[in-house]
């Protein structure tokens, strides 16, 4: 069904510094799929996802992408995030002297504005806190935190998965949020996506490995090299290339 | 960055409107006369007269100082009215114009008394107020109740009536005369300011304040504030000020002296607001003011907590003579400018007892095309074993037309002292500000939150309602900083 489609981006070709990094993307993701898109280094998986949430310092040359109705390319970042575009960041930036508490009641009640709501109550956010800390099994000292300060790569992760379930969006994008996770904190970050999804919600898992997709089952695999997708398919698809590697993936 | 905030130009002033009330004025320009008229209007003694005669003849004789990094416009002391002050009512002195009551209203300075007394706001929300507008202070909350403890609040004027002794034993004894030509200037001419004196061992019940309107054109404002806090007491103070958006520079010089003795803890907090100017650079407050402390007895504490966000031109240095053997200091300063905004400040922590403490932590701020310095002296005198000093200067840059500047003096005269110097300057990255809009924070929301938190180690030694003032105040002021 057409109005079913989330996200539809046709022959996006985009870059930075003038360099042309995605070479014609066409890619549709269905309300209440979960796609995984692999490749190996350099294919322009991190591109893309910038791409999508609005990164300033990249260019978008032709195409189009379409969101939940919307044109996308031309909404501001905070505007993609307020209609439901939730990027859970490769490498996390630290804001000092910022607390969890504070980063997230200022987003949260960033959005509420947006939507016309009114601002969360002290009392009703710091429920929201705890119940979705306790979801990434992060302790209370946690909130007290600055923002990515000092955090461990698997803190860090596990805090952007945290501010995801916060904000619950319609489309999360994980880029690549499994490298350098133990298998402890890939079932945290796995969990915290199943629980998030549902029949109107989407996500897609930017990975370099099928491990984190043992945990998240993708409804559609991709396979993206040289700035295009080269192949579709389903889960499968993800343990040939465990056992394959990308080489032999092309048409 | 974002053309949205390209387009925001000049930042809201909120404090900048005019009370229309009926003013009186002494004659505008400075000599002799003036000073006399000045001294009978406050029906002054001769001693202090005398004071201010010998302050101008010296002042005369001396030169504003040029070392500091600004480009401060000429100042024409003949072309400033030295007093003016609201009209009374003749058949009602003692009664506040409704209109001055207003004003404080506006600027959320409660001078209504009674309202906290009848239990409208819990009683540790309790602040003493001394209001001073223009020339003179209007009212001083909370005198009764304090009294009962001994505490003396009250105007500069009504001590120079009342206790005599007091002023004359300390007025001058941190800052003397001919410390700079702005203090100088200040003792020659100040009209009002605030006077507290806290008796042996009693702990002050309630935050004490002033707060400095400007209202007048044309004036300047030269306040002078006493504060004593004798041996083993406890204070809060806290100053805020204001003034009317005009064209015009205006000037205020002003002379802070603290004397904290054995075992005494002072808090100095302020909050200065004062009319930054324009985008343009025009108008705004030139604050040439000197603050500063002695910790005389063993033991005292004097802290002082800055949050400095207005003015055309800050020149401040808040210090503290550290005397009394082991007594301490600290300084916390954030200094924000903007647009066409300069500051130069820092402060001097001079240590003379043995064991003596300080700590500088300084959070600079500059976006637009503002100057922003960082001004500082440690010295440690041959006596002072075991002396120790830590000082921490950060700066943070936003946009590329700024400066941060840091000049931090050392001068160690004692082999066991301890001083450390950390400094920093850092940026606003491209990187903070998208990760703050993916989680839907836009980029002047996001700006406020991260400078607020660059600045919280300083912000969050503020007394608590001032605290939240501050970080109002400091989004405020950034309006405008992008682009």
């Amino acid at each position: 069904m057409e109005n079913d489609i989330l996200l539809q981006i046709k022959d996006l070709h985009a870059g930075i510094e003038g360099k042309e990094i995605l070479k014609g993307v066409n890619l549709t993701i269905r309300r209440g799929e979960i796609h995984a898109v692999m490749g190996p280094n350099g294919a322009g998986k991190s591109t893309l996802s910038a791409v999508l949430a609005g990164k300033p310092e990249y260019t978008v040359t032709s195409g189009s992408i379409e969101f939940a109705g919307r044109d996308l390319l031309t909404m501001t970042p905070e505007e993609r995030s307020w209609a439901g575009i939730f990027l859970s960041f490769q490498y996390p930036v630290e804001i000092p002297g910022v607390t969890i508490t504070n980063f997230m009641k200022t987003a949260v009640n960033a959005r509420r504005k947006a939507a016309g709501q009114e601002e969360l109550s002290a009392g009703d956010f710091l429920k929201l806190m705890k119940e979705k800390m306790a979801f990434v099994q992060m302790k209370s000292e946690f909130s007290k935190r600055e923002v990515n300060v000092g955090f461990s790569g698997g803190e860090k992760k596990r805090n952007e998965i945290f501010q995801m379930a916060m904000i619950d969006p319609l489309f999360g994008i994980l880029d690549e949020t499994d490298s350098g996770l133990d298998v402890d904190a890939l079932k945290i970050v796995a969990g915290g996506v199943n629980s998030l999804k549902g029949p109107r919600k989407s996500f897609m898992i930017i990975t370099h490995y099928q491990k984190l997709l043992e945990y998240i089952v993708p409804d559609v695999v991709h396979v993206l090299k040289d700035g295009r997708i080269v192949t579709t398919g389903g889960r499968e698809l993800a343990d040939r290339i465990w056992q394959q590697g990308f080489e032999g993936i092309d048409e | 960055m974002n053309q949205e905030l390209k387009d925001i130009t000049g930042q809201e002033y909120k404090e900048g409107f005019v009370t229309e009330v009926e003013q009186e004025y002494v004659p505008k320009g400075l000599n002799e006369d003036i000073i006399r008229m000045i001294s009978a209007r406050k029906d002054e003694p001769q001693w202090l007269l005398d004071f201010r005669l010998d302050a101008f003849r010296k002042w005369q004789k001396m030169k504003a100082p040029t070392w500091g990094h600004l480009d401060l416009p000429p100042i024409d002391f003949q072309d400033i009215i030295y007093w003016a002050a609201p009209k009374r009512d003749a058949d009602r002195p003692k009664e506040i114009d409704p209109a001055l009551m207003e004003t404080f209203d506006k600027l959320g300075i409660p001078l209504h008394e009674r309202e906290v007394l009848a239990g409208v706001k819990p009683k540790e929300s309790q602040v003493a107020v001394d209001a001073v507008f223009d020339s003179v202070s209007v009212t001083t909350t909370f005198r009764k109740s304090l009294s009962e403890k001994g505490i003396i609040f009250c105007s500069f004027s009504e001590a120079v009536r009342e206790h005599p002794e007091l002023v004359r034993k300390y007025l001058a004894s941190v800052v003397p005369v001919t410390d700079n030509f702005y203090a100088a200037l200040n003792s020659a001419v100040f009209s009002d300011g605030s006077f507290c004196y806290i008796p042996k061992g009693v702990v002050c019940p309630m935050e004490l304040s002033s707060y400095f309107r400007i209202n007048a054109s044309g004036t300047g404002q030269f306040e002078r504030t006493l504060i004593i806090a004798d041996e083993g007491s406890r204070l809060s103070y806290m100053e805020g000020c204001t003034a009317p958006m005009r064209d015009e520079n205006q000037l205020h010089a002003a002379v802070v002296e603290i004397i904290v003795e054995k075992d005494a803890d002072v808090k100095y907090s302020t909050v200065q607001n004062w009319y930054p100017g324009d985008a343009q650079g025009r108008g705004g407050i030139l604050n040439l003011v000197t603050k500063r402390g002695i910790c005389k007895g063993s033991g005292s504490h004097l802290s002082w907590t800055q949050v400095e966000t207005g003015s055309a031109v800050t020149w401040k240095y808040p210090s503290t003579i550290l005397k009394g053997d082991n007594s301490s200091s600290e300084f916390y300063s954030v200094a924000l400018t903007n647009n066409r905004q300069q500051a130069d400040t820092g402060t001097k922590m001079i240590h003379i007892g043995r064991g003596t403490r300080s700590r500088i932590i300084s959070k600079g701020i500059s976006a637009g095309h503002s100057q922003n310095s960082y001004r500082g002296l440690v010295r440690v005198n041959p006596g002072a074993e075991g002396a120790r000093n830590y000082s921490q200067c950060d700066s943070l840059l936003i946009g590329s037309k700024c400066g941060a500047h840091t000049f931090p003096v050392i001068m160690n005269s004692c082999p066991s002292a301890t001083v450390e110097h950390e400094a920093t300057t850092s940026k606003i990255s491209e990187d903070q500000m998208f990760y703050c809009a993916q989680r839907g924070i836009a980029p002047e929301e996001a700006v406020s939150l991260i400078v607020n938190g660059y600045a919280r180690d300083v912000l969050q030694r503020l007394p608590m309602e001032f605290a939240v003032e501050a970080q109002k105040l400091i989004s405020v002021s950034l309006e405008g900083a992008i682009g």
